[in-house]
This record gives structure tokens, C-alpha cells and sequence, in this order.
């Protein structure tokens, strides 16, 4: 049946296991990358056409609010898609037969495996950024201030908001029954994409004191700040600083918990 | 391979913080732990309680107990993905606990489930477990499809998961445990839902492997299985092991003699009294229309079985033997049947 039995165990390197659950999900993922870039940028764009197209174009919004507008939808547009990339999987993995078995089982230390997980949706989430760019780009016009001379620091913002977003999938994904991981976008995404910041500035909430501190909590208010201070640096926004600060204390502290909560299902 | 005083003590489960809709564990029915187990005075489910297994290398070990016993608990610490409350457990030396990396070295896992990566073609399956263990795609393309030929899946390799049959998606589990070329190969009640000929198909399979020298541990609640392939067996119910040694050996410490159902044309009553005088009976019993008779001295009995019968105005429509065997060892052991 097979080849004849070895005296010694095939001696492997974490990172050589690392590297093959990464083509793993590449194959995975390239196999549906379209129905991965509409689910995740399908919102973001509408949102772009109505707010960033027709209500400027009926007068109803100034003609500044799209320099506020795009990094706003970029940020909802890579949390969105890092949260789901390591979120639903996480469903099915953890699911009735635990697909992520043949993973858990390989020799290396199962947080390794939650590592890459992280790692790949923190990837998907940049990816979404850089296709809804153009486009969103595209449906706007030109855009007051916008310029990418800060290309690293875009990119950086990008990554660090993705890994945050990511971690957070990873929790929320081992933490809620699968049954209800379409409530977890209704409850907690969903919120979340409306108090980020996202459509308005945070400084704009100094109108709205308590929502101004409210809305610290969540971290894709971090995001879109971070990518105003970057992308329209001569238009209001967070310190980068904060903005770095705030990214840091979230992606940690759901890295800690999510880890927590992965191992918990991967290890009766 | 071994396990010494190996316990497994599930929490008593928390119906108040259960979230809505998942699956709870409703007032009033007996709680179980994940497949079953013995319920502590504190609620606490008690999966395992002091197992002591010694598994020589190159045994064909069979794990025998009704759905509860703490089976698939015992092959999940031993594959390292439950960790046990107390006791310990080594494979091939390591300890599952400590050096948990090591033992998933040497290990393949065929789950009581079949579990394929379904974003994954078939033979995607098996070159992705084999990258898991550090195999290269060009070293094992050729294997996997040996492997693959070999289990008769040849020609499903890009074939999507979903499109597998049943048995078919076993024997993938199959090919997938043994891709990374483990010595010891966990089965979990691989048989279950199979019809007769993928059971009888992957009983070939699982012979051939021990025939190369492999180590087996398998979980059963098939008495026949067990016996038919198993160098050894331990009996286990509720957390205990109750018998461990060779299926003949077990089969002579089965009490009584051979058991003889008669059944007859209308309620076999009248035909317990007559039957109770034969040579060599044991116990007598109707069921309905069925007599029941265990008796010494084995198929003797069984003509004066039918004419005690007659006698008593009824006539024979079946006869059913059966000897003394595992099954009745272990309702003597457990006071329950299997399943």
C-alpha cells in the first residue's frame, strides 16, 4: 500500500508548515477571488455612487466631502473583507466535522495555524483597499487634497488596520456559533461601519461629545482616520500617532483573545 | 504506546449561558458530554476514568464499548487534540501533552467523520497534509495518486470533495492519514454508515496496512469488527476498561453456554416448563412468540428444544444459535448490549 515504514519521524521546519498552510489558502482563495472582491466591495461602491457620486452631484453634500468620503469607504472596504476572510472560514473550520482538523494535526504548534489565519485575512483585507481604490477613485472625480505621495504610509495604515479587523474575525469566528455568524454582521459589523468614522470625520464629532469618545472604541475609526492623516494630510483628521496607538491596544487585545478562543475549539 | 491513569473529566454544561438556538442541553434530560459519559455528582461529565492501555508497536488495537464509553475521547488525547484532566499518555514515547508536535509526527487520523478540506479538490487533500508534514508537492504528487489508486479513488482526484460518495470520502480519510507515511493510524469508528461492501472493502484496507507492519488503534462499536481484525481488544464502558486481551481469550471468559431463541407459531409460555427439565439448561425464558434457552451443552439441546415445543401444542417457524461470543461477554460485563 505504501512505502516501507521509516525508523526516524520526517523531521519538519514550523515555517516550511507555515508556508504550506499559506498556499493553502491561496489556492482557496484565488479559486473564488471574484465572489470574494463583490461581496467585500459591492457595499463600499454603492455607498461610494450614492455619497460620493449623486448627492454631490444634486447639491446635497459639499463638494469636500469626498476627500473625507474615499479613505472613509477604503477603511470599511479592508476591515470588511478582513474580518470576513477569517471569520466564515472559522465557521465551517470549527464546524459539525471540523474541517481545520487536517491543519490542527500537523506537527506544529496549533497557534501557528491561527498566525497564518490572521495573517492571510490581514492580506485579503489590504487586497480589497487597493481593488475599491481605483474605482471608488473612478466614481467620485477628482478629490480635493488626495495624494499618494504618502504611498508607504497608505500601505502601513492599510496593514496595521487589516490586522486589526483580522484578529477581530478570529475572535468573533471562535467565539459565535455558527448559526449566528450572520448576526455578528448585523450586530456587530454593521455598527461598527456606521460609528467608524467612516462616512464622516472624526473631528466633525466634536459637534457630538459623547459620541466623539464613543466611537474610540472602535477601531475602524482608527482606520479611516489613519488614511485621512495619509491620503488628504491637508484635510482634518487623527494624529498618527493616536491613530498607531489606538491600532496597536485593539489588534492586541483580540489577538489575546482570539488566540484564547481558538485554541479552546482546536484542543477539547 | 501507552496510558497511565488517564482521566477526562468534561464541565458540567452551562444551560443558563447556552446562547439561544445553539444546541442546549435541555431540563430534564441526562446530560452528555460530547458523545457521552458518566455524569458526576457535581454535574461534571466523567468521559475517562483511570484507562490504562499498553499498545505494543505493530498491534492491530481495538477499543470496544457502546457509544459513550469514552472512545473517541481516548483516540482524541491520543491524537493530541484533547487534553486529558489527569493521567497521561505517550505514542511512540512522547507524551501527548508536552510533546505534542512530536506525536503528530508520527501519526495519521482518520476522524469518525469524514472531514476533508472541501475547498480543496480531492488530491489537493492529500498533496496540501502532505506540505502540512513538510513533504514537497513533486515528492508526494506520484504517492498520492498511488495512494489514491490504491483505496479506488484513481480517477476522482480532481474531483470536488462534495461530489464524493460516502465511502468514497472515508477511504479519502484513509489516503489522507496515511499521505505523510505516520507508523501509528487512529481510526474512529471508520466503519459507521458504511454498507456491507465499503465495509467489507476498507476491512481489506486496514489489513493490508497492519500486514506492512503499522500500528492500528481503532474504536468500534461492531463486535465483529473487532473481532475479525483486532490483535487485541479492550472493553471499555463508561470511562473503564473493563477486559483487555486477545478476541479468543475473551471469547472463553464469556459466561454460559450457547444462547438458542426458538420461535414458535403462537406465545411460547406454555413451552418455558417442559424446556426447564432438558439436560444442560442454563435459563428459559418467552418472549412473545420467541422461546429463549441458554444452554451448556451448546446445539444438543436444541431437538429437545423443538419437541418440548410440540409438546406443548406449538410449532417451530425459526431457529436462531448463538455461542458464547464478545457480545454476550460484554452484556455480562456490562449488564447493557452495544448499541
Amino acid at each position: 500500500m505504501s512505502a516501507p515504514l521509516r525508523q526516524t519521524a520526517h523531521k519538519v521546519t514550523s515555517s516550511r508548515v507555515f508556508w504550506a498552510l499559506v498556499m493553502r489558502d491561496i489556492t482557496v482563495v484565488r479559486r473564488e477571488l471574484i465572489f470574494f472582491l463583490l461581496r467585500t466591495a459591492m457595499q463600499p461602491l454603492m455607498f461610494t455612487i450614492v455619497f460620493g457620486f449623486l448627492l454631490p452631484k444634486m447639491g446635497f453634500v459639499q463638494r469636500g466631502y469626498t476627500s473625507a468620503l474615499l479613505p472613509g469607504v477604503l477603511a470599511v472596504s479592508l476591515a470588511f473583507a478582513a474580518i470576513q476572510s477569517v471569520s466564515l472560514p472559522m465557521v465551517t473550520d470549527f464546524g459539525f466535522t471540523k474541517e481545520i482538523e487536517d491543519r490542527l494535526l500537523a506537527p506544529v504548534d496549533n497557534r501557528l495555524v491561527a498566525l497564518e489565519k490572521v495573517m492571510m485575512g490581514a492580506i485579503q483585507g489590504v487586497i480589497a483597499a487597493i481593488f475599491v481604490l481605483p474605482l471608488a477613485r473612478l466614481i467620485m472625480g477628482p478629490i480635493e487634497g488626495l495624494s499618494l505621495i504618502h504611498a508607504p504610509e497608505v500601505l502601513a495604515v492599510t496593514i496595521f488596520g487589516a490586522a486589526a479587523f483580522s484578529v477581530m474575525g478570529l475572535y468573533l469566528g471562535t467565539v459565535i456559533e455558527g448559526q449566528q455568524i450572520g448576526l455578528m454582521f448585523g450586530l456587530i459589523v454593521a455598527p461598527m461601519i456606521m460609528f467608524g468614522c467612516a462616512y464622516y470625520p472624526w473631528r466633525g464629532l466634536d459637534a457630538v461629545p459623547a459620541m466623539k469618545y464613543g466611537v474610540l472604541i472602535n477601531p475602524l475609526t482608527y482606520i479611516a482616520e489613519g488614511l485621512r492623516a495619509v491620503l488628504v494630510p491637508d484635510k482634518p483628521h487623527m494624529g498618527l500617532p493616536m491613530v498607531l496607538v489606538g491600532l496597536a491596544v485593539i489588534t492586541s487585545l483580540f489577538w489575546v483573545l482570539g488566540l484564547r478562543s481558538f485554541m479552546r475549539r482546536a484542543v477539547g | 504506546m501507552e496510558t497511565r491513569a488517564l482521566r477526562k473529566v468534561y464541565p458540567a454544561p452551562k444551560a443558563k449561558r447556552t446562547p439561544r438556538g445553539a444546541p442546549s442541553f435541555a431540563p430534564g434530560t441526562p446530560a452528555m458530554a460530547p458523545g457521552g459519559g458518566m455524569t458526576s455528582a457535581s454535574g461534571d461529565i466523567i468521559a475517562l476514568d483511570a484507562l490504562d492501555l499498553a499498545i505494543p508497536a505493530g498491534e492491530f488495537f481495538g477499543l470496544l464499548g457502546p457509544n459513550g464509553a469514552g472512545k473517541t475521547t481516548t483516540i482524541g488525547i491520543l491524537t493530541t487534540r484533547v487534553l486529558p484532566t489527569s493521567g497521561q499518555a505517550l505514542v511512540h514515547g512522547s507524551d501527548v501533552v508536552q510533546q505534542a508536535v512530536l506525536v503528530r509526527q508520527r501519526i495519521g487520523v482518520v476522524p469518525q467523520r469524514p472531514n476533508p478540506d472541501r475547498g480543496l479538490t480531492v488530491i489537493e487533500n492529500l498533496l496540501f497534509h502532505a506540505a502540512y508534514f513538510g513533504f514537497s508537492r513533486s515528492a508526494s504528487v506520484k504517492r498520492a495518486q498511488q495512494i489514491l489508486d490504491q483505496l479506488a479513488l484513481g480517477d476522482r482526484g480532481d474531483a470536488k470533495v462534495d461530489h464524493l460518495s460516502g465511502g468514497q470520502q472515508q477511504r479519502l480519510m484513509i489516503a489522507r492519514a496515511l499521505i505523510h507515511e505516520p507508523d501509528v493510524i487512529f481510526l474512529d469508528e471508520p466503519t459507521v454508515g458504511l454498507d456491507p461492501q465499503a465495509r467489507l472493502a476498507l476491512w481489506e484496507i486496514l489489513r493490508r496496512l497492519h500486514a506492512e507492519g503499522r500500528t492500528i488503534v481503532m474504536t468500534t462499536h461492531y463486535m465483529e469488527e473487532a473481532d475479525q481484525l483486532c490483535d487485541r481488544i479492550a472493553i471499555v464502558d463508561r470511562g473503564k476498561l473493563l477486559a483487555c486481551d486477545a478476541p479468543e481469550e475473551l471469547k472463553k471468559q464469556a459466561p454460559g453456554g450457547t444462547l438458542i431463541e426458538i420461535v414458535l407459531d403462537g406465545d411460547a409460555t406454555p413451552a418455558v416448563e417442559p424446556a426447564r427439565a432438558i439436560p444442560g439448561m442454563l435459563k428459559v425464558d418467552a418472549d412473545g412468540r420467541t422461546l429463549r434457552a441458554t444452554n451448556s451443552r451448546g446445539g444438543e439441546a436444541v431437538a429437545a428444544l423443538i419437541a418440548s415445543a410440540q409438546n406443548a401444542g406449538r410449532q417451530v417457524r425459526d431457529i436462531h444459535l448463538a455461542p458464547p461470543s464478545l457480545e454476550t461477554l460484554f452484556v455480562s460485563m456490562t449488564g447493557r448490549k452495544l448499541d
